[in-house]
């Protein structure tokens, strides 16, 4: 199964090695992984996307994360209704013949462009991981030149209405 | 500058001070009574100000002999073990250290030197990434970028190295941050450390779940592990213990937690455990673990540890419940405020007769043995042999191998803070400079240093330091010239292939000791041993013998890898 974890830490020098330290030291797999500023000056947001066994192994790696002391606050929003968006940025080759194909492609996925040159377009597409998943399965056949990932970045919705995993709208 | 003058000084209008004399000035503050350390080029203005400080400082003979030393003060003390080395290589050298400490969470703070800031990340002389090496091994580490921060950050250091669940601290001083001036604000230095609140009261409802699940329980048993030691409460467990009457099983490190000769002390459980210790694990209804972490070497296969019971977990430190064995009755909080508040709650107290008389039954039926062989001087009679001649009142450090699982059996403990062991990293070399801390940190106690023979050598350079300040640490060499623990799983479990655990020839330990100026003796019967440390123990300084025990005698009973504790052989 997938954990998402989101925390908050003290932006100094080697938080971040820490925190992967941690995670190699206790033999956790992480999937993803994105660290940014938080809404407080000097403080970073940091999302995981961990893979595991159950739902004691997110407890636990819940459990090792607070003890760091550079470490706030640490959320397990597994469970919880939550906005997730991951961005990438996909360099398509593209003909003359592909190119209105790619377009009808990207509209309904709300991707947009924003590099065009002779033989390839750049496209921007944000959303949940499985959205930009399955948008790459049917880029790939035209020919990805570069893909760039970021991490998924998560919060909790503001309203928490059932204990289920997120109902997002894409 | 001596510390005292800092004070005069302010006084005086002074404003600005090194980053060495912060650091001294705060090490003060702290009351440190001893600090272990070896100097280099990068911790040399610190040294310079400790010139003419009165802080008491131990040049032992290596930096591993320093933190070691220190980790023995921790553990007699319970506060801070203090070491100084210098960078890169000083600085690695204390790597297993602090490993062995950051498992057995003993309270340190370790300060390194560093290269200066303006060379970091260059390969310069001496550097390595110890920020980088330590993170893994510490409870917190630091590097010092302005030296100003230095009150500061000594004073977490120490709350953190202390608090909570104990464990060590490093603390990187690049060799600019000891020379650089900085202000001095008068102020007391706060500490910023928002991330860190470490639980000690339990939470009441869990208390009140546990006080429930004890007074309809048929088989409960205690295993207090060195949470209780590192909180101070062991009185607590005893009357605890005798107002519910619930038997204890005690881990390696949790030793001298509960008195060994009080009737529901049953014994010590895990690998080399007593039988009825670790049938009791197996067998019980109803688990109350107090302060111990489940190790490997503690519960055997965990599939088949405690498959009956309900499990409590009173813990300081809420990562160790549930990770090892399923909890259903999670108590986050220090054994201090968890056992006053069981105390209080007065419990219903079980009716548990038929249960504990089965666990005297089976201790008495199976107890610890040895066979005696005529002529032949065992190992485990040497440990029972210390035990009578010091009353079973001595502070008894090991090495690691079999004689510090003979030591656990055969040396009983009455009292707390008397057993320096390393359990969790199981660290050769630790026996002889951890006892060196201990007989500082308890200047009137017996102390005895037990190692094997081949431990012994790993970390013997700090006989120098015992002879230079006459401490009377008895040295005892259990020597089966062997690596005796290596050579027991070849035998057992590699059908006696011993590779490289035989030793083929070893220095002569007396004349060893000589050249260190320390009386030595050879031991090899019962009645010289006898003799010998009737003249050791009257001795004031300190002793080494080299007692010859016979090579193939091996550590039972024991629980081998995979198997459950309820599956021992040689019992
Ligand atoms: C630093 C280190 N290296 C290796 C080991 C593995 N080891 C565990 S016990 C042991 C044998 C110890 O021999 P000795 O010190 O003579 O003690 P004995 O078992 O004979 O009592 C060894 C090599 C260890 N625990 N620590
Ligand atoms: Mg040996």
């Amino acid at each position: 199964m997938k954990g998402i974890l989101s925390l908050t830490v003290n932006n100094r020098p080697g938080v971040l090695n820490r925190i992967t330290n941690l995670f190699t030291k206790r033999n956790y797999n992480i999937e993803s992984m994105t660290v940014g500023p938080s809404e407080q000056e000097g403080i970073s947001r940091m999302t995981f996307v961990v893979d595991v066994d159950d739902e004691a192994v997110v407890e636990q790696i819940t459990k090792q994360l607070n003890k760091q002391i550079e470490v706030l606050k640490v959320h397990d929003i597994t469970n919880q209704t939550i906005v997730a968006r991951e961005l990438a940025l996909i360099k398509i080759l593209v003909t003359t013949q592909s190119r209105a194909e790619i377009y009808s492609v990207i509209e309904p996925f709300r991707a947009s462009v924003i590099d065009v040159s002779k033989d390839s377009l750049t496209v921007q597409i944000t959303g949940e991981s499985d959205k930009i998943e399955a948008f790459i399965e049917l880029i790939k056949p035209y020919g990805i030149k570069e893909l760039a990932r970021t991490g998924t970045a998560a919060i909790a919705r503001g309203m928490q209405i059932a204990p289920a995993k997120s109902a997002t709208i894409v | 500058m001596t510390q005292k003058s800092v004070v005069a000084d302010r006084k005086s209008g002074k404003t600005h001070y090194s980053g060495a004399e912060f650091l001294l000035d705060a090490l003060k503050k702290e009351n440190v009574e001893v600090i272990f350390g070896y100097p280099g080029g990068s911790v040399l203005p610190i040294y310079d100000k400790l010139y003419s400080s009165e802080l008491f400082h131990i040049l032992t003979r290596h930096e591993q002999g320093a933190i070691h030393a220190a980790e023995g003060y921790a553990r007699i003390t319970g506060k801070p073990g203090v070491v100084i080395v210098t960078s890169g290589p000083g600085a690695t050298n204390i790597v297993t250290g602090l490993a062995d400490a950051m498992i057995d969470s003993l309270p340190l703070v370790v300060i390194s030197g560093q290269v200066s800031t303006s060379v970091i990340g260059s390969d310069a002389f001496q550097e390595a990434d110890v920020l980088g090496i330590t993170t893994p091994i510490t409870k917190h580490n630091y590097q010092v970028r302005k030296p100003e921060d230095l009150p500061r950050i000594i004073k977490e250091a120490f709350y953190i190295a202390s608090s909570g669940r104990p464990g060590p601290v490093l603390i990187d001083i690049p060799k600019d941050m000891a020379i650089l001036e900085g202000v001095s604000t008068d102020a007391e230095p706060k500490m910023d450390l928002p991330g860190y609140q470490p639980t000690t009261k339990p939470n009441y409802l869990q208390i009140r779940k546990l006080v429930e699940a004890v007074s309809g329980a048929k088989k409960p048993v205690i295993l207090a592990g060195a949470g209780v030691l590192h909180a101070k409460a062991a009185h607590l467990l005893k009357d605890y213990v005798e107002q519910q009457g619930i038997p204890v099983v005690h881990t390696l490190l949790g030793l001298g937690g509960f008195p060994a000769e009080h009737p529901l002390f049953i014994g010590m459980g895990g690998m080399h455990g007593c039988f009825a210790a670790n049938m009791a694990l197996s067998k019980c209804d109803l688990l109350i673990n107090i302060g111990a972490r489940f190790d490997d070497r503690l519960t055997g296969n965990l599939a088949k540890f405690a498959q009956h019971a309900t499990v409590a977990h009173i813990d300081i430190d809420p990562a160790e419940i549930g990770k090892n064995v399923p909890t259903k009755i999670p108590v986050v909080g220090s054994a201090k405020e968890a056992l006053k508040e069981l105390i209080a709650q007065n419990g219903k107290k079980p009716e548990i007769e038929e249960w504990t008389t089965q666990l005297t039954k089976w201790n008495e039926e199976f107890p610890l043995r040895y066979t005696h062989e005529e002529g032949v001087l065992k190992p485990q009679r040497v440990i029972q042999m210390l035990h009578e001649k010091t009353n079973g009142e001595a502070i008894v450090t090991t090495d690691v191998g079999q004689h510090q699982m003979w030591a656990a059996q055969y040396y009983p403990f009455n009292k707390p803070n008397s057993w320096v062991t390393s359990g969790g990293l199981g660290t050769m070399g630790f026996g002889l400079p951890s006892a060196l801390g201990a007989q500082l940190a308890d200047p009137k106690a017996t102390v005895l240093s037990i190692s094997g023979d081949g431990g012994f050598q790993m970390c013997l350079q700090e006989l120098s330091v015992i002879a230079e300040m006459n401490l009377p640490i008895k040295i005892i060499i259990v020597n089966n010239g062997a690596l005796g623990m290596v050579r027991q799983w070849q035998e057992l479990f590699h059908d006696n292939r011993f590779s490289h655990s035989i030793f083929q020839s070893h220095p002569d330990f007396v004349k060893l000791a000589d050249a260190y100026g320390i009386p030595g003796y050879k031991v090899t019967t019962e009645e010289e041993a006898s003799d010998c440390l009737d003249v050791a123990l009257a001795t004031d300084g300190p002793v080494l013998i080299d007692f010859r025990v016979k090579q193939k005698e091996n550590v039972f009973p024991m629980v081998a890898q995979g198997k459950g504790l309820d599956e021992m052989e040689g019992v």
